[in-house]
Formats: structure tokens, sequence, C-alpha cells
């Protein structure tokens, strides 16, 4: 009883703060609403027992990708962000396609049917511990997936760099 | 306990609010933000059927998903500040109509 009442108000929170994100006007407000839903979609990790996996939602999602997104913000122009209109001009046809995917999506699930289990049940990975079971899985059988895991971080991470980094060639060039 | 189906009913209505808010705002960093939710849906979608199947392999799937997010966001972000130091000042895709930079 108490799972599920928790799975609801966890469910309520995501949609309702993803909702208010999609369509505040000021971009912060945005980030913040998104700020509530990873730490309740964390709280839904917990209840799959998953806790690794919550803890990694709040470091990487909460603390760093969406404090990216703060700094980023405060380098454009917000404020002029807040006069204009903030939805393309199509905007219904966007409203249509997303509720008819809903639609879709949801009336689908039924079909849906559970393969074979696998060889993780809940007591192993409590007498483990979930850190050492996903461990135990990602550095044996996916060892190389982890490694371009690495590589894509890298590449993150120089992208990043020379992207961002202030263009001097045009200056030289005009000067 | 929560029935299978109510996490896949979360994961799609979730993904959908993605779509919208990628289809319908103009702030390109906003469309950055609706792709996180769309992942998310996703990830939810992962952990939950991980569980429900006593397999790990959807967890570790997730752990990808997040560093791909992670890298996609550092990205997706430099190419918008590139957009918007490039002489514009704008960071609205339906201003963004040429590849010149």
């Amino acid at each position: 009883m108490f799972t599920q009442i928790f799975f609801l108000y966890c469910a309520v929170m995501i949609l309702g703060s993803a909702l208010v994100a999609i369509t505040r006007r000021n971009p912060v407000h945005a980030v913040l609403m998104l700020l509530l839903m990873f730490f309740h979609m964390a709280g839904l990790y917990i209840s799959l027992q998953s806790e690794f996996l919550a803890a990694v939602q709040i470091i990487v999602y909460a603390g760093a990708i969406l404090v990216l997104y703060l700094f980023v913000l405060f380098l454009v122009n917000i404020r002029e962000e807040m006069k204009i209109d903030s939805l393309v001009d199509s905007a219904w046809l966007g409203r249509i396609i997303s509720a008819g995917l809903a639609l879709i999506l949801v009336s689908i699930i039924p079909a849906f049917v559970l393969g074979e289990k696998g060889s993780w049940p809940v007591e192993r990975i409590q007498e483990l511990t979930h850190t050492k079971a996903i461990g135990l899985e990602m550095y044996t059988t996916y060892i190389f997936p982890f490694e371009i895991a690495g590589l894509i971080l890298l590449v993150a991470v120089i992208g990043g760099l020379v992207l961002a980094k202030k263009d001097n060639t045009n200056q030289t060039l005009e000067g | 306990m929560i029935p299978l189906s109510w996490y896949m009913a979360l994961a799609a209505i979730l993904f959908a609010i993605g779509v919208c808010g990628f289809l319908t705002r103009r702030n390109i960093i906003i469309m950055f933000l609706s792709t996180e939710l769309m992942l998310n849906a996703v990830n939810l979608n992962f952990v939950a059927m991980s569980h429900y199947l006593e397999s790990m392999n959807g967890q570790v799937f997730t752990f990808f998903i997040i560093t791909v997010a992670a890298a996609e966001a550092a990205i997706g972000l430099g190419i918008a500040v590139s957009l918007y130091r490039s002489s514009r000042h704008t960071v609205h895709v339906d201003e963004i109509n040429e590849l010149k930079g």
C-alpha cells in the first residue's frame, strides 16, 4: 500500500514538473523544475531496488548536467527571452503529434509480455548490495562498452572546449 | 507490489511530454532539456524492466545512457553558446535558418 502511494506521488510530481518545465517562459524556472523531476525519478529508482542508479541520477543529472544548463543560460540573454513568444508558430501541430504518440504508446502497453527471467533476483542483489552487483556486471560482461563510454566522455570534453572557445580567426582576418 | 505497466505508462507519458517540449519550444536550450526528459523516460523503462526481469542488463544500459546524456549536454550546450556568440545573439531555432554560423 505504501509503495503504491509513493509511486503515485512520484508519478504525479514527475509529470507535473515536466509539464511545468516545458511550458514556463523563463528557462531558469524550467531548469529548476527539471531538478525536482530528477529527484523524484531517483525516488522511483529506489522503489525499484536500484539505489546506486538513484545516487548516480542525483550526482550526474542534478549535480552536473543541470549546473551546465544553468551556466549556459546565464551566458545568453534571458531578459530578451521573457519578452517574446516562447513557442514556435506550429506549436499546435507539435502538441497533436505528442498527444497522439502518448495515446499510441499507452494503448500498446497491455500487449507487452515479460520475457525470460535473468540471473539477478532481488534477493541476490540485496545480499551482494546493488553497487557490487552492477559493478560485477559492468566490469565483466560490459567492460568493452565501458571503455567506449570513457572515450565518448573524452570526445565530449574536447568537443565542448573546441565549440565554446572564443573564435579569434574572424578578428584576425578583419583586423 | 506495483505492476510493471504503471512504470511503462509513466515512462510513455513522460516521453510524450518531452516530445511536446522539443516540438513546441523556440529556445534551443529548452529543446535540449526536453531531450533529457525523453532520455529519463527511457531510463525509467530500462530500470523498471530490469527489475521485473530480474536481470542487470537494463541497469547497466541506463548507466551508459546517463554517460551519453552528459556528453550530449556538453556538446549541445557548446553548440548553443557558439551559436549565440556568432553575431546574431539568439538561441531561437526559427531564427537560425542557415548553416553559415
